[in-house]
């Protein structure tokens, strides 16, 4: 862990070196106000770039939070099979597992994985 | 002290197979398409992948006037560090960090490496780099849930989070014998994970022009590139250690090239997918998939240990 700690900081330090070198090592001009405006195709932007986006992003992502959630729980359940009896293990595994699968179904029929509305 | 020499030699090296994995990818693309690759520097192009490092080091940087900066700056060195770091969790014959919860140090990895690719849409402040990034994140996020679902898979059968312990597990018989459904599951998931191309959403530069990283140029969009081309080798190296044997000799070198190449087969010669196609395989196929899965190998395999006890 104590080297995971070194590691860390040594390889991002790492990586914002090269930035900082293509940075100091590239060409330089003089800035434009046509050129650093955000990429449009032959027109100036002027309405706000950061325009509400479609629901089914964050819907997908709710939903990702909940299986993530679940996996989570799952993690400890391998580690635990050398401390438990082997049928109580499984028992609970696969009733988790299927009650995961459960509502993953109910979540399918009530139209929730529907892309388009 | 010779820990961190160690690994400053992996990061070197990843970093030159990345450049030369790219020329790798040129010259096979090419003779998917019938024709040449690039073969004018040095000799055959052996070189290529250094004067791309050279002309793209030596680019303008181009600083949009509407970005939120320093996140724009940020991000590529973020999404770059976290891909290298992630290669730290691979068994190494010089055993260069021997920990036994390496599968759950990459995993965290893979989780925040969306944060990269997030930071760098929306602080670019433009319309076609925040629709890319949308897209990615929600394809990585979706896919990730099946990519852990199906990985439990084999480990139920190692019991345990350490990455080096699969190789003894498959001496007689590889893991992609075993559950060879697991296995193609996986390395579909690996491709929508890593953006490549049938889900290259983040960057479909027919709809948006280069998606996330549209405003990037020169040592950002360098490192962005850099950052894509280490996790595909990680995620390459990755499969070759979990299913395909994964002792430290020199074929899982040979299967790690062979899956490479596969990568870079796929991206030859599958066109885009859907948008809501992927979506729909990622929760309405995978997911239901792995954890019926997961439920029959447990099943199964405590039915075989239950029968050791009694024999």
């Amino acid at each position: 862990m104590f080297q995971l700690m070194i590691f860390t900081p040594l390889i991002l330090t790492i990586s914002s070196v090269v930035l900082v070198l293509s940075l100091a090592l590239s060409k330089k001009s003089k800035m434009n106000r046509e050129k650093s405006s955000p990429f449009e195709c032959g027109f100036d932007a002027n309405s706000n770039q950061r325009l509400p986006f479609s629901l089914r992003f964050f819907l997908v992502t709710i939903i990702f939070l909940i299986f993530d959630v679940e996996i989570v729980i799952l993690f400890p359940a391998i580690q635990s099979i050398f401390t438990s009896q082997e049928f109580y293990w499984n028992f609970i595994f696969i009733s988790f597992l299927i009650i995961l699968l459960g509502g993953l179904f109910h979540e399918w029929k009530q139209g929730s994985l529907n892309w388009a509305i | 002290m010779i820990q961190v020499i160690l690994f400053l030699v992996v990061v070197v090296c990843v970093l030159v197979g990345v450049a030369f994995f790219t020329l790798f990818e040129r010259k096979l693309l090419g003779y998917i398409q019938l024709r040449k690759g690039p073969n004018k520097v040095g000799l055959g192009g052996v070189l290529q992948p250094f004067s791309d490092a050279i002309k793209l080091f030596s680019k303008e940087h181009v600083s949009p006037s509407t970005s939120n900066y320093s996140a724009f700056l940020i991000a590529p060195c973020f999404s770059l560090g976290l891909s290298l770091l992630m290669w730290l969790s691979i068994p190494s014959f010089f055993n260069l960090l021997s920990f036994n919860k390496s599968v759950l140090f990459f995993l965290c990895g893979l989780g925040v490496g969306v944060y990269g690719l997030l930071a760098a849409g929306w602080s670019s402040n433009s319309k076609y780099s925040l629709i890319g990034c949308l897209r990615g994140v929600a394809q990585t996020v979706s896919y990730e849930v099946s990519l852990v679902l199906i990985l439990f898979t084999p480990l139920v059968v190692t019991v345990g989070y350490e990455l080096g312990s699969f190789s003894s597990f498959q001496e007689n018989l590889w893991f992609i014998f075993i559950f060879p459904a697991a296995g193609l599951i996986w390395f579909i998931s690996c491709l929508a994970e890593t953006n490549r191309t049938p889900f290259d959403f983040a960057e479909g530069e027919s709809e948006l022009v280069s998606g996330y990283n549209t405003e990037y140029s020169s040592g950002g969009f360098a490192l962005i590139m850099l950052a894509e081309y280490t996790s595909i080798l990680f995620m390459s190296f990755l499969f070759s250690v979990i299913f395909l044997g994964g002792d430290c000799s020199f074929f899982v070198l040979v299967s790690f090239g062979v899956m490479a190449f596969i990568f870079v087969w796929v991206r030859g010669t599958l066109p885009r997918f859907r948008y809501d196609k992927l979506m729909y395989l990622a929760w309405k196929f995978f997911l239901p998939f792995s954890i019926s899965y997961l439920v029959l190998m447990a099943g199964l395999l405590s039915m075989l240990f239950l029968g050791f006890k009694e024999c």
